[in-house]
């Protein structure tokens, strides 16, 4: 019955938008597939609906890839306008596969890139409307109980002081954490790279299916320190959670995105979303305590509180990191494929490895022993061994079989099951050597 | 199957059809699965039976299966949490089924609805809500390490899986075991007291026996449920498990690979094989005794040391298995609770947050699922007396489609009811997928399960000669079954309808595919929206907390009206 009334409701306003089509004024229900939170969608759906009288944006929260999966398979019949969300690789999905509508914003005062990264996709097919970094965020009061120091960078977090007090959320689950571990693995390389996350990764405590899984277990002390996006962090901070954040040396900064869907109901409508995410007005509403995300607009961060990142301003915020989303783009499957494959079914394997190697080395730092260390070294290169080098993770056999390309070739499974007893023997390898090295030491 | 083929084969003509009428309800239901749960869900996972690329039938995938590490020892450990789950849900059923049915025990109804109240946990707020109790660094464990400098993994690994699975789905037992003690007949303890039985070995050898239908409803239900949860195991962050490993590969984006659906085809299996065997271990036996009304066991009155011992062994088990949401309500009172036993400090606000926004909430969740519920226990009932009283061909087969709802993931009947409804279209342009009726279904679907395990354990108690006489007494089969099946089953029959509504009032897993706007959003689509920001966290938990409230008030009442039923009919006699 209210379905019925809605649709009478939006084709009368149909009705009235093709007689006032002369003043292409925007109006009747918008509506936005997003995974945004109630805090983020509240204070933009009271501000679009002020400067669009006789607009009404509709908010469906979905998971990212719910929404992704979902504007695919209503594309037959679509009644959804846009879609927002953070990740930029759900948005490269959904335009791979002809669900974006092409737009020119026309919004001013909005640079080509923010750090080393593109604000808007170059083909138009969506648009940046706010920044946010990587980072590592962790409970104070949790610290000062466990004793542990505060950290300033990703290597921090692998020192044996933080064994089994980090969490992260899964690559292959959460758009964010995939382009954190990427940025390590552009910014440190393939190799050095994959040797730092997973030496982090034998401290992990816990590896969560969601992205807002971390900060969750961080606010509530369940676990330590947590690998998350900044405005987690913030928007924690200004719900009164005694947490604190820092951007390591390696981080890349990143826009969140907006786009209009293909055969949108109310293109109009949805045109002036996007160009009120990107207007001034709409950039202020991310200072919002709730919201706390970086406007992508310089000029905005004048009304800014004073302790407010500014990337525009601060060179060490996503510059130093050359990040390339093409690079991303080819072996995005993959790399998720390996971290789950070598890390995050594995956990227990790798923590037991470097449990081993922390111990050895304690062990050395007390009596050297030149064996020993030998041993330990070799410890350490097994965990961090990697069962493909960067040309194959990239190359159109390996990718393939991820992406269900249509050629026949290896199966995903087939892969995934080599690269498993890959990593399980070596862990295995590893911890025999560092206790045997542990033994010697003594 | 063959069982129950041999015999009848074996006959001079076997009787294919009961009734018009039977075969009428039968297909009509048929027609039903088909379309709301067989057709949706084969749209989705026949991926699993294609060959990459060609797209040619194969079972190569099946193959990858048994030959990947990770799946088998993900088999092997939901094997593993299914069964000890049942085992202690069993310690934590058994003793509140038993004191509140077969002794005079003041505030029973009071303790099966509180008993009842863990199958409602909403969806990540209650997850949070035992992590701050329960959790590495909850309150629990901070207060055990600091006065004693140790600490209790009750939420980590599998056998943290099998605690909290334990404490949520215990009711499953405790729900459908007191239904069936109610209706045991009581002359059969009686004539077992003549003969000299009594106490222990009078409920060891007579009454559980007698009430197994109901103990096994309760118990194949948790194990499949357990079997097929991904929630919790995700919640705990225990991945190597069989449904958790299917809705990781069936989520992620990007990915085209055939073993999410493979792994759900297993869990479709292997629960259809766990009903099958649960059904077996009751065949060729009677449960059914004649006397009805009586008002089930003789309730025996308590001494007073065993007075206060029943109370102690019930507020213990109560205290354990409701600290969650315990939990839960102080943290819908909490300003901030982060590693600390308590919170920091009290406040009302977050009530005040989702005042507003909560009226439209609740009252579809309401609707939805109280139609869910209406839906189930038709279906339970109808298919529950078509298997067992009727000779009808192919009649396992509803049962066991309809069980296998359980073990469909909520993700994979949401695409599965898109790609079917989406591009039927209603007079007007809108597809069939948005109307809110949709919800229902899909809810109905996924919980039907429960509502006909009840209503299956009702029927099994059930002398067929009530029946017989009814008949013999000239009225026919509708009459018989309006005026004297139905009544009977009344108790599981409310049982079913309590399992399907409370587990449907909090669902979200498919409810998250299907919802098309705010105004059609249940409840759990609510508690979602806010759980995903801190600053949500306090608001989503007082959501939590009306959730919990209402399903339980709404419980409590179907349970009054059980006892003053069964009061009525009791005192007629």
């Amino acid at each position: 019955m209210f379905r019925r009334l809605a649709v009478l409701a939006t084709l009368a306003g149909a009705a009235l938008a093709g007689t006032a089509a002369l003043a292409q004024a925007p109006s009747g229900k918008v509506t936005v597939v997003t995974s945004f939170s109630k805090d983020v969608t509240d204070p933009f759906k009271a501000a679009f609906e002020k400067a669009y009288p006789g607009t009404r944006l509709e908010v469906q929260n979905r998971n990212t890839n719910a929404g992704v999966k979902f504007v695919e398979e209503t594309k037959g019949n679509n009644q959804t306008d846009l879609f927002w969300a953070s990740a930029p690789d759900a948005f490269e999905v959904l335009k791979g596969k002809g669900l974006l509508q092409k737009y020119q914003p026309k919004a001013t005062g909005i640079p080509e890139k923010i750090g080393a990264f593109p604000i808007n996709d170059p083909e138009g097919h969506y648009f940046g409307f706010a920044a946010s970094g990587y980072g590592i965020m962790w409970n104070t009061r949790y610290a000062q109980a466990n004793k542990l120091p505060e950290p300033k960078d990703w290597s921090d977090l692998a020192k044996p002081a933080y064994y089994d007090h980090v969490a992260i959320s899964a690559p292959s689950r959460s758009g964010t954490t995939h382009l954190t571990i990427e940025t390590i693995l552009q910014g440190e390389g393939w190799d050095k790279g994959w040797r730092t996350v997973k030496e982090m990764a034998g401290n992990f405590s816990q590896i969560t299916e969601r992205s807002f899984g971390v900060p969750e277990a961080v606010n509530s002390g369940q676990t330590g320190f947590g690998i998350v996006i900044d405005f987690f962090a913030f928007s924690s901070q200004a719900s009164g959670f005694p947490v604190k954040f820092v951007y390591p040396t390696v981080t890349t900064i990143v826009p969140a995105n907006v786009g209009i869907i293909a055969n949108a109901p109310n293109k109009a409508g949805a045109e002036a979303f996007v160009e009120f995410a990107l207007s001034p007005a709409g950039q202020e509403v991310l200072l919002e305590p709730s919201i706390r995300r970086l406007p992508i607009n310089p000029a905005v961060y004048a009304k800014a509180p004073a302790d407010y990142p500014n990337p525009f301003k601060d060179p060490s915020l996503g510059s130093r990191v050359k990040f390339d989303v093409n690079v991303s783009e080819k072996r995005t499957a993959v790399v998720d494929g390996l971290f789950d494959q070598l890390i995050t079914f594995q956990l227990d394997a790798i923590k037991g490895a470097t449990k081993a190697v922390h111990e050895a080395e304690a062990a050395l730092a007390k009596k050297d022993n030149p064996q020993a260390r030998a041993l330990v070294k070799e410890a350490r290169d097994l965990i961090a061994a990697m069962p493909v080098n960067e040309q194959q993770a990239a190359s159109p056999e390996t990718a393939g079989a991820f992406t269900g390309a249509k050629e026949k070739g290896a199966r995903q499974a087939e892969l995934e099951a080599q690269w498993a007893a890959f990593a399980k023997e070596r862990y295995a390898q590893a911890r025999a050597k560092a206790e045997e090295a542990a033994k010697l030491a003594r | 199957m063959s069982a129950t083929l041999a015999p009848a084969a074996a006959r001079p003509a076997p009787r294919l059809f009961a009734s018009p009428g039977q075969a009428l309800a039968a297909a009509a239901i048929a027609l039903f699965l088909l379309l709301f749960l067989v057709w949706p869900v084969a749209t989705v996972i026949y991926v699993a039976f294609t060959e990459k690329g060609s797209g040619a039938f194969t079972l190569i995938n099946f193959v990858d299966f048994a030959r990947t590490d990770l799946f088998v020892r993900s088999f092997w450990n939901s094997v593993y949490v299914s069964a000890m789950s049942v085992v202690l849900a069993s310690v934590f059923a058994l003793p509140l089924a038993a004191i509140t049915t077969r002794f005079e025990f003041r505030g029973a109804a009071l303790v099966q609805t509180l008993g009842f109240i863990p199958l409602i946990m909403p969806p990540f707020v209650g997850a949070v809500a035992m992590q701050l109790f329960f959790g590495r660094n909850g309150s629990v464990n901070l207060l055990l390490d600091e006065g004693f400098g140790f600490k209790i993994p009750f939420m980590e690994g599998l056998n943290g899986v099998v605690f909290v699975q334990s404490v949520h789905y215990f009711p499953f037992i405790l729900v459908n075991l007191s239904a069936a003690l109610r209706n045991i007949d009581r002359s059969m303890e009686e004539a077992a007291q003549n003969l000299g039985s009594s106490g222990f070995r009078l409920f060891r050898r007579i009454v559980f026996p007698l009430a197994l239908p109901g103990y096994l409803a309760g118990a194949s239900l948790v194990f499949v449920k357990v079997f097929d949860d991904l929630a919790t195991p995700l919640l705990l962050n225990v991945k190597d498990m069989l449904a958790p490993q299917a809705y990781l590969r069936v989520t992620s984006i990007g990915i085209a690979d055939p073993m999410g659906y493979v792994i759900s085809v297993v869990l479709i299996v292997a629960s259809i094989l766990a009903m099958w065997a649960s059904a077996a271990a009751t065949r060729g036996r009677d449960y059914a005794t004649v006397q009805r009304g009586g008002g089930g066991l003789a309730r025996r009155r308590l001494r007073p040391w065993e007075s206060a011992a029943a109370y102690a062994v019930v507020g213990l088990i109560l205290a354990l298995v409701l600290a969650p949401h315990l939990g839960l309500l102080l943290l819908s009172f909490a300003t901030v609770w982060s590693f600390s036993p308590l919170p920091d400090a009290y406040t009302l606000a977050h009530y005040g947050r989702v005042f507003g926004a909560s009226a439209d909430y609740i009252k579809n969740t309401l609707i939805y699922a109280s139609l869910a519920g209406l839906i189930d226990v038709v279906l339970g009932a109808a298919i529950a007396y078509l298997v067992l009283r009727t000779r009808l061909v192919g009649r396992h087969w509803l049962d066991w489609a309809a069980s296998a709802a359980l073990a469909v993931p909520g993700v994979v009947l949401g695409i599965g009811y898109l790609r079917t409804f989406y591009g039927v279209q209603l007079p007007g342009g809108q597809p069939l997928a948005t109307l809110w009726i949709t919800i229902v279904l899909a809810l109905a679907i996924r919980r039907l399960p429960y509502a006909l395990r009840a209503c299956y354990a009702a029927l099994q108690q059930i002398s067929t000669s009530l029946e017989e006489a009814a008949e013999n007494l000239g009225a026919n089969k509708a009459r018989t079954v309006r005026r004297i099946v139905l009544p009977l089953m009344t108790g599981g029959i409310l049982a079913g309808f309590i399992s399907s509504f409370s587990t449907a009032a909090v669902e979200l897993s498919a409810t998250l595919m299907l919802v098309q706007s705010n105004s059609d959003a249940p409840l759990a689509y609510g508690l979602y929206v806010f759980m995903q920001s801190p600053a949500g966290r306090g608001p989503g938990a007082a959501l939590g907390v009306i959730a919990v409230v209402l399903v339980a008030a709404c419980a409590l009442l179907s349970h009054l009206v059980i006892e003053r039923g069964q009061k009525a009919r009791g005192a007629g006699h």
